[in-house]
């Protein structure tokens, strides 16, 4: 209890440090992600190849591995003084795009092909056709692989508090370094996490019901 | 207008040429090791009703499917309104805008209501106003009968309910000339008149029409010629008195014996 009370200020900026990566990777990897999908189902080789790479790259390599690179290559490189919160929240954004764009790819291909080709026939642009046909009847199919993919990306935020960006983990850590009893230090913790996942899955849940296509 | 029947690369008369909406010189088509379609010559002038009948597995459908370039062709030509088909991309997406298509299984938009089916090619391709485009959605959802149906979903509706929506989302691009792929082969006997109907009222009023189609009495009633096609090939073409009461090849005199008497 008083670990919580006592530093209730520090646990809060913990919570909505964790909250922050996690709203705006999941956007960076939404987006992305369905880019990525549409690169991947397009007709154009070139694109079908760069789709296939980004998803070949980012998906095996290990998340720490791309934290590592995110925080010490690219600001020595690319952009200089970038904040911490920012470089984590690219690394995670990009690594869980290459999951979002293969659960998008499986439900693009749940969509009957006879309704591309309507689209298509009626003059349709591919992009057109995948923006205003199919990915909208694929998105009902995609929620409950993308809902476990953000619940995954919430609790791989806790890696972006090795390297000093502000988030619930590394309240844990600085606590039981001061000595703090670490089983209650870790209950609060896991309190916060689950408040974020709980609410993902109820507002995944939302949208299945919401979202139901008949056919 | 019967004068087109088959015509040689580049010996058609200016008349005729002017005339011609679809021509089909000399088109080849391989799915693996089998050869599709053979050496196809047609041409299909304005405002003409064109009936492709034949056995299944003959090519007729994949011919339906290379004029709006659904299927790609190996060799040949393919030229509509005089232009050549285009490789994938804008080009080809504004010509596939003035040639219509209606499918086997309907393929209406299952996340979209119906009079939003009919609005989506005018507003997107056509870059219609949303409110000219709804007016005519509805005059087009009235006149194929099903008016009342605009504000629900494709799955809400009878199969022949389906394919006239289909039959007015076509219609909505003001197409040149209009795909019927097997129109009426997916659906219950009771519903295959309601859509026959509205295609012989679409063949009065003078659209252009190539029709893949199981149905003889819609060829005889409807079609200025029927095309008989089997293995590939186009085995013969007549107007649907000379087909059904003296065809020539005796291909075509063992289908009809086949499909006219049981």
């Amino acid at each position: 209890m008083n670990v919580l009370l006592d530093h209730f200020s520090d646990f809060r900026a913990g919570f909505l440090g964790t909250l922050s990566i996690t709203v705006v990777s999941s956007v960076i990897a939404l987006l992305l992600g369905i880019l990525i999908a549409g690169f991947r189902v397009s007709p154009v080789p070139p694109l079908r190849f760069f789709g296939t790479a980004w998803v070949t790259l980012l998906r095996n390599t290990p998340l720490t591995l791309l934290f590592l690179v995110s925080f010490f290559v690219v600001p020595e490189i690319l952009f200089p003084g970038m904040s911490t919160f920012v470089l984590g929240a690219i690394a995670l954004g990009l690594y869980t795009s290459a999951f979002v764009a293969e659960a998008v790819r499986s439900g693009v291909s749940t969509v009957p092909l006879g309704q591309a080709e309507a689209a298509r026939s009626l003059g349709m642009s591919f992009s057109q056709t995948l923006r205003l046909v199919v990915l909208p009847q694929a998105t009902r199919t995609v929620l409950p692989p993308l809902s476990s993919i953000f619940i995954a990306l919430t609790k791989n935020s806790a890696i972006a508090g090795a390297f000093s960006v502000t988030e619930l983990f590394g309240w844990q850590k600085l606590l039981s370094d001061q000595g703090y009893d670490i089983v209650s230090l870790f209950f609060w913790v896991a309190l916060g996490y689950l408040v974020i996942t709980f609410t993902l899955s109820g507002v995944f849940r939302l949208l299945e019901r919401r979202l139901e296509v008949a056919r | 207008m019967m004068s087109g029947v088959s015509v040689a690369k580049g010996s058609d008369d200016a008349v005729a040429a002017a005339d011609s909406l679809v021509v089909l010189s000399n088109v080849n088509k391989h799915f693996g090791a089998l050869h599709v379609l053979q050496d196809i010559d047609l041409t299909i002038t304005r405002g003409e009703v064109v009936v492709v009948i034949g056995p299944s597995g003959s090519g007729k459908s994949t011919l339906c499917r290379t004029i709006n370039r659904l299927e790609t062709i190996d060799s040949g030509t393919i030229t509509i309104d005089g232009k050549p088909l285009p490789a994938e991309g804008r080009e080809l997406a504004r010509l596939r805008a003035d040639v219509g298509m209606v499918f086997q299984s309907f393929n209406l938009f299952a996340h979209k209501t119906v009079l939003e089916n009919v609005m989506l090619g005018q507003v997107k391709v056509r870059k219609t106003d949303k409110k000219t485009a709804e007016e005519k959605a509805r005059r087009l959802l009235d006149r194929v009968g099903v008016a009342v149906q605009a504000d629900k979903y494709p799955a809400q509706l009878s199969g022949g309910q389906q394919q006239r929506v289909a039959i007015a989302r076509a219609l909505a691009m003001d197409p040149k000339v209009i795909l019927f792929d097997e129109p009426t082969s997916a659906l219950d006997p009771e519903m295959i008149n309601e859509v026959l109907e509205v295609m012989q009222q679409l063949a009065r009023e003078g659209m252009t029409m190539v029709v893949v189609t199981h149905e003889m009495g819609f060829a005889r009633s409807a079609a200025n010629r029927v095309v008989f096609m089997a293995d590939g090939r186009i085995v013969e073409e007549a107007t649907p008195d000379r087909f059904f009461s003296n065809p020539r090849s005796d291909r075509a005199k063992d289908f009809l014996s086949k499909i006219l008497h049981h």
